[in-house]
């Protein structure tokens, strides 16, 4: 650690100076140029093409759950891009620092980087990435015009905005935490963190925190309240049921996270002592309740996913999905057995063996529904007719990789195997192989499926599957070195090696990690070339892979109201059962729809929630005071706002429809 | 078990010849039974897993569009039959597991002494096990050998086919103390005592380290572990002897700053109420042992007093110079003279262990043993009320 000289907070600035400004590390005054010519170059164009207005009116402001979606897919993949870049800089200090080199990253910086990789890919490329398809596909597949608090919505997405911001910031301005992604204390108190590194990672997850309890709440009422006529839960879409899920877990799980960050804070501002060395601190609460939060977080990521694999699966094998029930079942078996489970993140922290037999049998009988979910997404394949687009070559890796991953952790789920692989890049490769096998697999799955029906046409299929091949491969050259590291006892976030015989591995990891960043760019270019090609890859018809569920009745892009009626369900796939029985779209009679008013409110209360976030960080009590003032009263201001509904008036109903009859009759004839 | 652990390792010995699988391939007899469970769980589940891998091979070329010859059945979906299988054969295999676990960590549980140096080879009746204790500093590692009257920094030995019980704490932040040839980690935390059992079987020299990250000087963390054969450990043991340096608390205060890539160093002398006092947190003169804080709040405390029985610190690991709005650190005063402290510390030092050497019962853990009351100091203004037991029964990971 660089002893951070103490700082006598000044009244005005705080702890910040100009010492907080990295200008004396060349790696960082590079990557701000970069992002700073980048940021200057989109702000321009957008000032260019005069889109600020657009921007605000169309999407900062919307209330619409699909525009909140794709924003939250944007804020993924911007922070898949810093997160990633941390990813190869470790890569490369591993693959570098041995033979007495000390690799090109100092123990200050390094300890930084592991720290804010973990912390942005759960929180700030995970979490968006699941919530922004849940917020899009929920209400579509339930065949409802838009989630319960459509405003919530919008400021729970500037929440996670605000931290995302917060946690970017500390990259130019003082530091981010050095204590690893968890930020376990006594490490992480005021006694062996001083500086503001461990404050920009309480302040920012407390903040984005804030968005993803609301948008939990919201997602869970949409998903009781407001489902089609007829949709009983029993025929809500598998997707749905994982959302609700999810969402259940978000609700019970979150609180704890806020609470033991609190409780962090407290130490760290107001010299409590719940988690120090002395004055009857213990340390061990702090573990226990982060990973009361964290077992079920990974639960919360990976319950969309396999809610995307079956309607993936069931669409490309052209199939219902086999055992819907005991999927269902699965689903919710897993929701509650996450809770009973977190013991095992530390069976070598000394507990008992009856206690670590406990949590680590719990554990394994998790593995019994994800297997019989495994087993319904194979026999969902059996006798159909399964096409390999994109969604469904991802759900074939996943399948593939997963159970590899699934079974490393069983194994790290019995203690006396997880003694001698605790901490080791064993457990690393384990959770990247679900992580990335699991949820970013199911990820990109997910948004090759439902990008048709967000944009109106499909994903260049060419580099979508460069994109596929490059991370599938890339996964097994980054991380299968790493399991074999781990059975040779090495552990993590370890900065130097001395051991040459460890080297080779090293290398291969970095290079799958190259073939990641291939990945990553072919993802990017593949969009690009997407957007350029849209008119060659339009679907007219709203449901380009034949699929089965709700949100493919209507248009692609749908129209802000979703339906123009509401559909009815008579099965569990209503939509493949609607075409089975030649529904047909009504074509007259329609009537003004009533629909929420778009809000700036989000933006500004989450703008002040950072400004809020910056000042306890630095200590500047004034703008703190200020920003907390403001940020109530504008909460208040905005509840005496009572302009916030409007009608789409019948004939423009009319006409969006009849728009929407040319193209079909159009597509037809073509 | 050897044959099985060779069998699991044919197909990578052959791609990788020049590495060292400690894990899989330890000397010492605790990580080679752990070793084995970790092999044995492996090859129960792939009993599982290859046929749900080559099925979903299968299945995926089987059924692909092109190939109109294969059966579609598109409104297949439930079978009773089916969903019986594919619910009980994990099940099945998670009950062999879940019973094997249950087991394993019983007969592995670290605190458990070990009833055994090899397979088929019990530990015999009049051996005592060498005691070492593990202090984790920032960022190096203190081993006391109390039997031995010797220190060393990042310097482990151990004589071959002993048990050996490490008792573990840790001076400022949580570390994990980890020997893979020996046996598995378990976290060092300050303020805390767990402990690891375990034996060397083979002579040779391996390393241990933190697994678990503390900080900047992490990475160099590391020690040189020998098992020794008897002489060479008696040898080893009078070299230390031998060395000029002494251990007193003077001398472990400032060892505890923080340093790193610290290389080997021996303390010929140690002060035997040391690493009662490291655990308890009260190296530094005049600091209260949070034992003695534990015995006086557990006969009821000492009221709004306590409150003002603390002085501000004058030195702290790192800058600690408390928090913004929380005052001044500070600390407790002891109220023990030193000499009384050590003879309490001495005498609480001696009382057995209370642990159940017995083997696995069905029932777990047996019931907390109600221990005697705390020896030694009764402070003069204490109301005398009985303590109470279940407050000093033994807690894991504990402070006594």
């Amino acid at each position: 650690m660089t002893e951070t000289p103490f700082i006598e907070p000044s009244f005005l600035f705080g702890r910040f100076n100009l010492q907080a400004i990295p200008y004396h590390e060349p790696i960082l005054v590079v990557t701000f140029l970069m992002v700073a010519i980048g940021g200057l170059a989109v702000l321009g164009a957008i000032t260019y093409f005069r889109l600020w207005g657009y921007l605000w009116r169309e999407w900062f402001t919307s209330v619409d759950h699909k525009k909140i979606g794709i924003m939250y897919m944007v804020l993924g993949i911007i922070m898949l891009l810093r997160g990633f870049a941390d990813a190869i800089m470790m890569r490369l200090q591993q693959a570098w620092a041995f033979g007495g080199s000390e690799g090109y990253l100092p123990a200050h910086h390094y300890d930084q980087v592991f720290s804010a990789h973990g912390v942005i890919m759960i929180f700030f490329v995970a979490m968006p990435m699941v919530t922004g398809l849940m917020n899009y596909v929920v209400p579509l597949q339930i065949g409802a015009r838009d989630v319960s608090f459509p405003f919530l919505n919008n400021f729970s997405f500037w929440m996670t905005v605000s931290g995302a911001v917060l946690v970017m910031t500390s990259l130019f301005v003082g530091e981010f935490a050095q204590t690893g992604w968890l930020a376990y204390p006594p490490l992480s108190g005021i006694g062996y963190s001083p500086y503001v590194g461990v404050d920009y990672y309480i302040w920012a997850l407390q903040i984005a925190g804030v968005g993803t309890l609301l948008s939990g709440v919201n997602l869970i009422c949409t998903i009781v309240k407001m489902r089609a006529p007829g949709m009983t839960m029993m025929r809500m879409p598998v997707f749905t049921w994982t959302a609700l899920c999810t969402n259940v877990l978000i609700v019970a799980a979150f609180p704890v996270l806020t609470a033991v960050l609190a409780l962090l804070a407290a130490d760290r501002y107001l010299g409590t002592n719940f988690f120090t060395n002395d004055f009857g601190g213990n340390p061990m609460m702090y573990v226990n309740l982060i990973w009361i939060w964290g077992h079920p977080e990974v639960y919360i990521l990976i319950l969309p996913a396999f809610g995307i694999f079956s309607e993936v699966t069931s669409t490309f094998a052209g199939k219902r999905l086999f055992g819907y029930t005991s999927m269902v079942y699965a689903t919710v078996v897993i929701t509650i057995l996450s809770y009973l489970v977190w013991l095992h993140h530390f069976f070598t922290m000394g507990s008992g063996a009856s206690v670590n037999s406990f949590f680590g049998i719990t554990t394994m009988i998790i593995s019994i529904p994800t297997g019989a979910k495994m087993f319904n997404w194979l026999f969902t394949m059996y006798r159909g007719r399964i096409r390999f687009e994109l969604p469904m070559m991802y759900t074939v890796a996943f399948m593939l990789t997963f159970v590899i991953g699934g079974m490393t952790g069983v194994l790290l789920a019995v203690p006396p195997a997880d003694f001698v692989l605790h901490n080791s890049l064993f457990l690393v490769a384990h959770f990247h192989n679900v992580i990335i096998g699991g949820v970013l697999f199911g990820l990109f799955a997910g948004i090759a499926f439902w990008w048709p029906k967000a944009f109106g046409f499909k994903l260049d299929p060419f580099w979508g599957k460069c994109s596929f091949w490059f991370w599938v491969v890339g996964f097994y050259f980054a991380f299968m070195p790493l399991y074999v590291l781990g059975l040779m006892g090495v552990t993590r976030r370890l900065r130097v090696f001395d051991d040459p015989s460890l080297h080779i591995w090293f290398l291969i990891a970095a290079f799958g990690a190259f073939l990641i960043a291939l990945g990553i760019a072919c993802f990017l270019i593949q969009i690009g070339v997407s957007i350029l090609r849209r008119e060659q890859l339009r679907d007219t018809t709203g449901d380009p892979w034949d699929a089965r569920t709700l949100e493919w009745a209507t248009s692609s892009p749908p129209p802000a109201y979703n339906f123009a009626f509401t559909p009815v369900v008579h099965d569990l796939d209503a939509w493949w059962d609607m075409k089975q029985r030649g529904y047909t779209r009504p074509l007259a009679g329609f009537k003004a729809i009533h629909m929420p008013r778009n809000t700036g409110a989000g933006v500004i209360l989450a703008g002040l929630s950072f400004v809020l976030g910056f000042a306890l960080i630095w200590y500047i009590w004034w703008l703190a005071a200020l920003s907390f003032v403001a940020l109530v009263g504008t909460a208040i201001g905005h509840s005496f706002n009572y302009n916030r509904d409007f009608d789409i008036p019948a004939d423009e109903v009319a006409r969006t429809e009849e728009a929407r009859t040319k193209l079909l009759a159009a597509g037809v004839n073509a | 078990m050897r044959r099985l652990h060779l069998i699991a390792l044919l197909p990578l010995a052959a791609a990788l010849g020049g590495c060292n699988f400690v894990v899989l391939d330890p000397s010492g007899d605790i990580a080679a039974q752990q070793r084995d469970l970790l092999v044995i769980s492996t090859l129960l589940m792939l009993l599982i897993i290859v046929p749900v891998m080559a099925l979903t091979v299968f299945f995926a070329w089987k059924y692909r569009a092109s190939n109109t010859k294969a059966r579609y059945e598109p409104e297949w979906s439930h079978s009773t039959q089916m969903e019986l299988v594919i619910w009980s054969a994990p099940l099945l295999i998670i009950i062999c597991l879940g019973a094997l676990t249950w087991m394993g960590t019983h007969l592995l549980d670290p605190y458990r002494p070990l009833d055994r140096i090899a397979a088929g080879e019990p530990v015999p009746a009049d051996t005592k096990p060498l005691d070492v204790e593990v202090v984790a500093l920032d960022w190096k590692w203190l081993f006391i050998y109390p039997e031995q009257g010797i220190a060393t920094v990042n310097d482990l030995a151990a004589p071959v086919g002993r048990p050996i019980r490490f008792r573990i704490t840790a001076s400022s932040v949580m570390n994990a103390f980890y020997v893979p040839t020996l046996a598995g980690m378990i976290y060092a935390m300050p303020g805390m005592r767990t402990e690891l059992n375990a034996v060397a079987n083979a002579p040779g020299e391996s390393r241990g380290f933190s697994s678990n990250y503390s900080g900047a000087g992490f990475s160099g963390m590391f020690f040189r572990f020998q098992a020794l054969s008897d002489a060479d450990f008696n040898a080893w043991t009078s070299e230390a002897k031998a060395s000029e340096e002494r251990l007193t608390r003077a001398a472990y205060l400032e060892l505890e700053r923080p340093s790193e890539n610290v290389p080997a160093r021996r303390f010929a002398d140690i002060d035997p109420t040391l690493f009662d006092a490291i655990l308890n947190m009260c190296v530094e003169p005049g600091k209260m042992c949070m034992k003695e804080m534990m015995a006086i709040d557990a006969r009821g405390g000492l009221g709004l007093e306590g409150v003002a029985n603390v002085l501000p610190l004058t030195y702290d690991k790192h800058a600690r110079r408390g928090t913004v709005f929380g005052g001044a650190p500070s600390y407790v005063v002891g109220i023990c003279t030193p000499e009384e402290l050590a003879t309490a510390l001495t005498l609480s030092a001696a009382r057995p262990a209370s642990r159940d050497t017995a083997l696995v019962r069905g029932a777990g853990l047996p019931l907390p043993a109600l221990s005697g009351s705390l020896p030694a100091f009764t402070p003069i203004s204490l109301p005398s009320r009985e303590p109470r037991e279940s407050l000093l029964g033994p807690r894991r990971p504990s402070n006594s």
